[in-house]
């Protein structure tokens, strides 16, 4: 992996990273290319970020997911050196960078905003980090060639920044940022800025290229879809903490705590006492779950994504079968959205997605009676 | 993760202290200079009037001892009372004259917009005294419209009122333009589709959002009448103004510490028109949203031509002023030989030698557009991109907005009281042309600084970033991508500095020598003298400088931005 990373391009780098301690580099985990231990970041009395450890493996690209405000920004910021943690370490494939002033370390990064220079050509855009290695000039003309190719735009390179539209500039700035080939990659909210359509499209290029390139890659995004789509990794992050770390799989179908269930994908709350062997109070109703033993009488909340729930008019359903009635229908095109509400007592109301087949093949309708279930391997305790 | 595991046993890790790489020491030791520069030409001056208004002739400590024997002289004190009455009347006039003067440039459809724009914005071209000339050829002893007056005389407050809205129309204009520019045309769309007569229009949507400039262009036109001083020389007769009293101090009575007392009573009014100023502007930024939709006005002949007759009326009584004094300078003897003549200035300035001082305005206004340009460009570049040095910046920050707040007259004798000490190692530097164009730099300071911020702003935060990302120096930025995106703002700047260079006289009065006189002031001597063609023809050669950098100006800007701005072009699609 490491042998890909470093040699998909010409052998562009510079040879200024030197260690400013001078000590032979750090032997770290085998996989890790990027660590950072116990660091911490306050501004004024706002404590951005508490005691993030956190470590990057080689060629993968981890997405930071978090609602604004949650430190996701200011992490990656202290990785680029923009802003300087208040404690706390930063190892970077073994050399620690903690005190490296941006210029010295080894990173490309991509803003939201592009910030592409405005009154140079896409060709000076992309060769701006080149020239000043004292490179030959056709050497860097074969370069900027490669990575506009590289981006899918082979010939824009004559045109100003201001003529093409936002996707098409978002992508010169990623082949900006790759034009030194740079150890890691950095994308701060690359796609916010761009219309819902070209933001798909763009997820997927960028995605397709960085595993192409095996370039280690950290991504900012406060968007669930684009980090469960696109990440290796996530890291859900709140009030300058870590919620959880896991590939998208794992966040979604068994988040941590609550705040990611409820903070990635809609999900249903249900709150509930263990009555012990595996079964809980909801109202006036008795449940089945499975789950680790918990002390009875604990007061806890069931959580259960709606297109867990499987919605049958006719009554035969398998595990914590419910009679329930429909509440309203909300059609979302491949699927719909139905509102339930429980016949027994003292349960909240629910909603579940049904594909719109099942919809039109039982004829539901608003004010049905209905069985509903709740799988016992799909409902998750959570404080 | 046996280093987390270290972390817990080590406890809390000790603050980190980053490296700091050369090239933000660089920034940041620049910056530290120019603060100390700005120390020294701006706060030391300051300082040193407030030392000499509680010394006295001797340098003794006296208290307010010299405050109390001002207010004890009657004429003094009346100076007070003239200033302020003078200032207030001018400002009642003035601010309503150009708001419906703005009013009907944005809200009608009338003709020759364009021309009434420029016609508007000429005085600003001219010094202040040109307006006091034309006014006594006017209206004067032999006045062509004297007996429009009857038994006034136009010497005194009603020549200082006139010629001070002729001169701070402009600044008005400009405020309250912009202040009715920025409206929201879809409020007028809303209040149309309510059947919204156009009275209630101006009442419920025009003035509330042009209150705050209209409150801005109070604040100048105050502060403008109240520490100009070429007007109430030329025309103000005996009535005594404190701008004039504090010329009259320090040049006719050379009593420095005096004249250091009334330089800080001037400071009183126009201090306390900045502050409120700045209070207002700071309540501002809320109104506006950028999604503001510029407001596009529709024909109504009637409305139209209304305002036609009212903007013909006010750019002919600019036109008439401007005029008379071009005019003055190109006849033989007035009023008795009226016949066209270059006499005022080939003999008047060229045989007098007196068109040297135009030379050394032309110079020095260069060099004050040339090194101003540069310093208040790169200082407030530091400030807006470079990392560190908070405190440094809140300082920098406070003294690039104080120049704003302090009348000509008060910085010039506070040149003259610090630079004139044998003792200060920068004395050699008094009456040369250096400390006319650093002062001159200093006095105009803040505009220009306000100027660079706001294109500084515009550019996106992340540049710095990017460019340390790639390894490419600040400075390097700086000047690939920096200074060719902000050039229409440094050319701005450049051409601000240009003219005020060339038109003022209130700080540089105290400060020229025998080598370095200033057409400006050349302008007050001969006009003592009673020369008052060469002082009209000296004015017209500096409107018509200032007027020809104007054009240059406007030539390179197009210039720049159809040719080497193409990035500027709206995208493709």
């Amino acid at each position: 992996m490491s042998f890909v990373a470093r040699h998909w391009v010409l052998g562009l780098r510079g040879d200024d990273d030197i260690d400013v301690h001078g000590n032979p580099p750090r032997v770290t985990e085998e996989s890790t290319y990027l660590n950072l231990d116990g660091i911490h970041k306050s501004f004024g009395k706002f404590e951005a970020l508490r005691d993030i450890a956190l470590a990057v493996r080689r060629g993968e690209l981890m997405v930071f997911l978090g609602p604004s405000g949650c430190g996701k920004t200011t992490l990656l910021r202290i990785v680029a050196g923009l802003e300087t943690q208040d404690g706390g370490a930063i190892v970077q494939d073994g050399r620690d960078i903690s005190r490296l002033p941006a210029i010295k370390r080894d990173y490309g990064i991509v803003f939201q905003s592009y910030a592409l220079f405005p009154n140079l050509t896409i060709r000076d855009n992309v060769a701006y980090g080149l020239v000043n290695r004292r490179q030959g000039r056709e050497r860097i003309a074969a370069r900027v060639k490669e990575l506009l190719t590289l981006v899918g735009l082979p010939d824009s390179g004559d045109k100003y920044p201001g003529q093409m539209s936002g996707g098409q500039q978002q992508r010169i700035a990623l082949a900006r940022a790759l034009a030194a080939a740079p150890g890691l990659l950095l994308l701060d909210e690359p796609l916010s800025a761009l219309d819902a359509i070209e933001r798909v499209r763009l997820r997927g290029e960028i995605r397709a290229l960085q595993q192409r390139l095996g370039v280690t890659t950290i991504m900012v995004t406060h968007d669930q879809e684009e980090a469960l789509s696109m990440a290796d990794r996530i890291v859900v992050m709140n009030a300058g903490r870590i919620e959880q770390v896991g590939t998208p799989r794992e966040i979604y179908g068994a988040p941590a705590t609550p705040f990611v269930a409820d903070f990635v994908g809609k999900i249903n709350v249900l709150p509930a006492v263990a009555e012990g062997g595996g079964r809980f109070r909801v109202g006036t109703l008795s449940l089945d779950v499975v789950c680790r033993d918990i002390a009875t009488g604990t007061a806890v909340k069931l959580y259960l994504r709606p297109e867990e729930i499987a919605v049958n008019a006719n009554g035969a359903a398998p595990g914590n079968s419910l009679a329930a009635t429909v509440a309203h229908i909300e059609f979302l095109g491949a699927f719909c959205m139905i509102g339930i509400a429980l016949d027994a007592a003292g349960t909240p109301a629910l909603v579940a997605n049904v594909p719109r087949q099942t919809v039109d093949a039982a004829k539901l309708a608003t004010g049905q009676a209905v069985t509903v279930s709740l799988p016992p391997t799909a409902l998750r305790v959570l404080g | 993760m046996s280093a987390t595991v270290d972390a817990l046993i080590r406890g809390p890790s000790p603050a980190v202290t980053p490296y700091v790489h050369w090239q933000d020491r660089l920034a940041q030791g620049l910056l530290l200079i120019c603060c100390l520069v700005l120390c020294v030409f701006l706060l030391a001056p300051l300082a040193t009037i407030l030392v000499k208004s509680v010394q006295d002739k001797s340098g003794a400590f006296v208290g307010l001892l010299q405050f109390r024997e001002y207010f004890a002289t009657p004429a003094l004190r009346s100076s007070i009372w003239n200033t302020m009455w003078v200032a207030t009347v001018v400002t009642v006039i003035t601010v309503p004259l150009a708001f419906f003067y703005a009013y009907a440039l944005t809200r009608s459809c009338m003709p020759g917009k364009m021309w009434f724009r420029v016609i508007a914005l000429t005085p600003i071209l001219a010094p202040s005294m040109m307006s006091a000339i034309s006014f006594v050829q006017w209206f004067g002893t032999q006045g062509a419209l004297k007996w429009l007056l009857g038994d006034t005389s136009v010497y005194g407050p009603l020549g200082i009122i006139l010629s001070s809205i002729y001169s701070t129309f402009p600044h008005a204009l400009m405020i309250v333009l912009t202040a009715l520019l920025l409206a929201d045309g879809r409020l007028y769309e809303a209040a149309e589709s309510l059947r919204t007569p156009r009275w209630r229009k101006f009442l419920t949507i025009t003035l509330p959002g042009a209150q705050f400039g209209l409150v801005s262009a109070t604040m100048v036109v105050f502060s403008y009448t109240v520490s100009d001083f070429g007007i109430p020389k030329v025309i103000g007769g005996n009535f005594n103004v404190l701008a004039l009293d504090v010329f009259k101090q320090v040049i006719g009575q050379h009593n420095f510490n005096k004249g250091a007392v009334v330089g800080l009573i001037l400071l009183v009014p126009v201090v306390l028109a900045f502050l409120v100023d700045w209070y207002m502007q700071g309540r501002i930024q809320a109104q506006f949203s950028a999604r503001a939709v510029p407001f596009a006005p529709k024909k109504a002949p009637w409305f139209d031509r209304t305002m036609l007759l009212y903007c013909a009326l006010v750019a002919l009584f600019l036109l008439a002023v401007l005029g008379m004094a071009i005019y003055t300078s190109f006849i033989k003897f007035w009023p008795y030989d009226k016949s066209l003549s270059l006499r005022h200035y080939t003999f008047g300035l060229i045989d007098g030698g007196v068109i040297t001082s135009f030379f050394n305005s032309l110079r020095m206004a260069v060099a004050v557009a040339v090194f101003g340009t540069m310093f208040i460009f790169g200082v407030a570049y530091l400030l807006e991109k470079t990392r560190g040095m908070p405190i440094l910046k809140s300082v920098v920050r406070l003294l690039a907005a104080i120049p704003m707040a302090v009348p000509g007259m008060v910085l010039g004798l506070g040149y003259i009281l610090f630079f004139i000490e044998p003792s200060n190692p920068l004395n050699p530097l008094y009456g040369t042309l250096s400390i006319l164009v650093l002062s001159t730099i200093v006095h105009y300071y803040t505009s220009s600084h306000l100027t660079a911020v706001t294109a500084l702003k515009a550019l996106d935060n992340e540049f710095e970033a990017v460019s340390s990302s790639l390894k490419v120096p600040f400075y390097k930025t700086f000047f690939r991508v920096t200074v060719p995106v902000c050039l229409p703002a440094i050319l701005d700047i450049g051409r601000y500095l240009f003219v005020n260079a060339m038109v003022t006289i209130s700080a540089v009065v105290f400060l020229y020598g025998p080598q370095t006189q200033l057409a400006s002031v050349a302008i007050l001597n001969m006009d003592d003298a009673g020369e008052i063609g060469p002082a009209a023809a000296m004015a017209t050669l500096i409107f018509a400088a200032s007027t020809i950098c104007c054009l240059v100006y406007a030539v390179v800007t197009r210039f720049i931005i159809t040719r080497t701005q193409q990035w500027r072009a709206p995208p493709a699609l």
